[in-house]
């Protein structure tokens, strides 16, 4: 498929958000954790697009909105490897890389079943002890879990 | 206000270890006092655990508080479907201080962070029971003399065991040499053993437990093998009487060496040790009463130095 043609499938931004290179099957996931659903913004939501590194990719675009680096921080352990275009005026002007958080508030549900935060109506709450490898601590009943593990909530 | 609540011990510096020892020494010297006079003290389990609740309500008792609680969680209104946090804003009420047992795993985490008084964690499913850890740091320190650069043996079921995994965290401030002894299902875990080539601890693993394993021993810290643990009963019927201690293997051991067990004990120590003046598990279990009364006092603000003035009254 020509650029030409990539592009016209998604119309362009004035002012926004491009969230580029989602994984496919974490589209919805990423719409979710950004609460995109209760969003009023103009957005436009495309998948299963050609991509050379992930074989297949979705992409977001959110207009006049732009994501704070908390929210942003919440999509690492779906989706580490998104990226987001800053767009003001149909330009690019920032380009932002998802970063892996010290901590993880009300994300990820607790692997062990015999956890307070999962008998508890409580905020779940993970410590990150290893970023590269992406392992998290239950603040709470002190379990370590590792990024493919994780479930959220 | 600062909250002085007590979950764990695994991050206490060695000064802050030493420093609740010493309280302890005080209070093992006069237990008997009035330095809680007017406080209530709660003791809320959320799982029966007659031991641990005995020894903090007489530690609260020889204080001069008084104790409320409960003992079984079948009378609470958590049986009618009350959470954790409601019942314990409900105690914050009432009392100076909240000793909580729960069969949940960071239930004493979350306690403390929603209560308006101090919380003692008195063990949280099979996370931490950081008041056994201090009466066996305790019991280590008075009858060794010191806390540093012994010879410790951990004895039995070292996968579950949550006091040998306490005891081994909180010891690293003191360079011990560890030595442990547990069949192969039960083997100590391989994070923990990460955890000692992290903090320099040195350790060596055996499944042999005989009298030349403990000959350089210190301290001996028997635990519990459990039928409940194995999934392979075979294995169960094998390893079940091999790790026994049985008077005839202390004949070598060394003069200074102390046999501490968190009890309950069942068959793993034979009845035979209870006469040898190394046999120290009763002793033990009464030294939690005074690092019971540390606890205590330590989560109220009370410093070492008021307690000593206290003595003097």
């Amino acid at each position: 498929m020509s650029d030409n043609k990539q592009a016209l499938q998604v119309a362009a931004l004035k002012n926004g958000t491009v969230i580029d290179h989602i994984p496919s099957d974490k589209l919805f996931t990423v719409v979710t954790l950004l609460e995109l659903q209760n969003s009023d913004s103009n957005i436009t939501i495309g998948n299963n697009f050609e991509s050379k590194k992930l074989g297949k990719k979705g992409i977001i675009k959110v207009a006049d909105r732009f994501f704070t680096d908390e929210e942003i921080s919440r999509l690492s352990v779906v989706a580490p490897n998104v990226k987001l275009n800053i767009i003001r005026d149909y330009e690019v002007v920032e380009k932002k890389q998802v970063q892996m958080p010290q901590e993880l508030r009300g994300i990820v549900k607790c692997a062990n079943p015999k956890c307070i935060t999962n008998n508890e109506p409580m905020t779940t709450l993970f410590h990150v002890i290893d970023k590269e490898h992406g392992v998290l601590k239950c603040h709470y009943c002190e379990k370590e879990q590792s990024k493919e593990g994780i479930k959220l909530l | 206000m600062e909250n002085r609540s007590l979950v764990t011990i695994a991050e206490h510096s060695k000064e802050r270890i030493l420093y609740l020892l010493e309280m302890a020494k005080e209070f093992e010297k006069k237990p008997n006092r009035k330095i809680l006079d007017g406080k209530v003290v709660a003791t809320l389990f959320f799982e029966p655990s007659t031991r641990t609740r005995l020894s903090f309500e007489t530690a609260a008792n020889r204080l001069g508080a008084r104790v409320i609680g409960f003992t079984d969680p079948k009378v609470t209104s958590s049986s009618k479907g009350e959470t954790l946090k409601d019942t314990i804003m409900m105690v914050s009420n009432y009392a100076d201080i909240i000793v909580m047992r729960h069969f949940l795993e960071g239930a004493a985490r979350y306690a403390s962070e929603v209560a308006p008084v101090p919380v003692v964690n008195a063990g949280d499913g099979a996370n931490q029971h950081p008041s056994q850890t201090m009466l066996d740091l305790y019991s280590i320190y008075k009858t060794q003399g010191t806390l540093e650069n012994l010879n410790i043996y951990l004895v039995g079921d070292l996968k579950y065991g949550r006091t040998v995994h306490s005891l081994l965290m909180a010891m690293r401030h003191f360079n011990p040499t560890f030595h442990f002894i547990a069949p192969e299902e039960l083997k100590m875990p391989e994070e923990y053993k990460i955890y000692c080539k992290e903090h320099h601890i040195k350790y060596k693993e055996y499944t042999d437990f005989n009298e030349e394993t403990i000959a350089d021993a210190d301290i001996l810290y028997m635990t519990r093998v459990q039928r409940e643990r194995f999934t392979d009963l075979m294995e169960y019927e094998r390893v079940k009487d091999v790790y026994i201690l049985r008077n005839k293997m202390l004949e070598h051991t060394r003069p200074n060496l102390r046999i501490l067990h968190p009890l309950p004990r069942v068959n793993e120590i034979a009845y035979d040790v209870d006469e040898n003046p190394k046999a120290y598990y009763f002793q033990q279990a009464q030294n939690g009463l005074y690092a019971r009364q540390a606890i205590l006092c330590d989560v109220l603000g009370i410093t070492l130095d008021d307690v000593i003035e206290d003595a003097k009254k």
